[in-house]
């Protein structure tokens, strides 16, 4: 995978579905086409469904890693609004 | 981008994942103004899901009060609300449903001389109303105004719905040039309803609103869509511009609104 810096980082920990995908949903709508987020999880359903649902809105998943016991760490980059 | 609140977020979370909706979309729902003729049968529908989806603006326009006989299928209204205007009613129902909602209530007939400057400020204006005099006015009105108009009917077990958009699709009376006569019209004997039916048609009316508001999806413009609640079966029936309607057409007679005479059965 490659390394890109973040334009936009959020943490949602804590939250489930589907408030996950809605916070990181209107972060992506914040960004530029271009643009980077990098979201921090702990929820193993988020991390799965996440990705799902960016790609089918278009986007590019760039990174989805288990970086310890509890969190996952999700990279996408904005592709169309 | 809209500032949404904890209980804003979880409310409209449904809508925000939609990538038809987004918060960009729900943000243009919350600013849109949507003025609604009837609170009846299907004004109450209309109203209720359009509050539910959180349209910033909501007038309702009424002269009614509830009665015991309107329950069957005016959703807004209870016992506890009889005798009450019907815009009253359905405003505290609204406002208990979505406080981000603003429900401007107007107990009143819309006339000739007032239209015009009550539908100003609206974006979208529906029509729920339950009789030829005031669906002429209204369809005048929107076409003279360039709003665009989300027309509904029922009688018995048949609806029809139709989206107006001045100049750029049929109005009313390119399908129907005048009202029918008041003989013509079904009696209030004869002109019963299945409860059901008005909320069929009303949610159709409001998913039409809300592609309005949204810019999202394919209209009902130039066509009306016919639901049969006996055959559980829907019909779409193209309708044409008609180049020699009296109010949109190349040589327009229509330039001044019209009130008709009453003496039509009330009913929805
Ligand atoms: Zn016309």
């Amino acid at each position: 995978m490659e390394e890109t810096a973040a334009d936009k980082r959020i943490n949602i920990k804590g939250l489930v579905c589907p408030y996950t995908f809605v916070k990181a949903k209107l972060a992506m709508e914040s960004l530029e086409v271009g643009q980077v987020l990098e979201i921090l999880l702990d929820s193993e359903e988020a991390s799965r469904n996440i990705p799902r649902s960016m790609e089918d809105h278009g986007q590019k998943m760039l990174k989805n890693e288990k970086i310890n016991d509890t969190d996952w760490v999700l990279v996408v980059r904005k592709e169309r609004e | 981008m809209m500032d949404f609140t904890e209980d804003q977020l979880q409310r409209y979370s449904r809508h925000i994942i939609l990538p038809e909706v987004g918060g960009k979309g729900q943000a243009k729902i919350a600013g849109a103004k949507v003025f609604i003729v009837g609170a009846g049968g299907l004004g109450c529908p209309v109203g209720y899901y359009l509050t539910a989806a959180g349209v910033g603006t909501i007038a309702l326009v009424d002269n009614d009060v509830v009665e015991m006989s309107n329950l069957q299928r005016q959703i807004a209204h209870s016992v506890n609300t009889l005798g009450m205007p019907k815009v009253e009613s359905a405003k505290r129902t609204f406002e208990a449903l979505n406080p981000d909602v603003r429900v401007i209530a107007m107990q009143r007939r819309l006339s000739k001389d007032d239209i015009l400057d009550l539908i100003r400020d609206y974006d979208v204006v529906v029509d729920g109303s339950d009789n030829f005099p005031t669906r002429y006015l209204v369809n005048d009105a929107c076409v003279m105004a360039g709003k665009p108009l989300v027309s509904g009917a029922i009688l018995r077990f048949e609806g029809q719905v139709t989206t107006i958009v001045p100049h750029d699709g049929p109005c009313y009376r390119c399908l129907f040039e005048e009202p029918p006569p008041a003989g013509l019209v079904p009696s209030c004997q004869e002109a019963g309803v299945l409860g059901v039916l008005p909320g069929v048609i009303g949610a159709l009316q409001a998913t039409e609103v809300l592609k309005l508001i949204l810019g999202k999806g394919e209209l009902l413009k130039g066509e009306l869509l016919i639901y049969s609640a006996l055959k559980t079966e829907f019909r779409k029936v193209k309708v044409p511009r008609n180049p020699s309607c009296p109010l949109c057409g190349e040589h327009r007679t229509i330039t001044e609104l019209v009130d008709y005479n009453e003496g039509y059965c009330a009913m929805p």
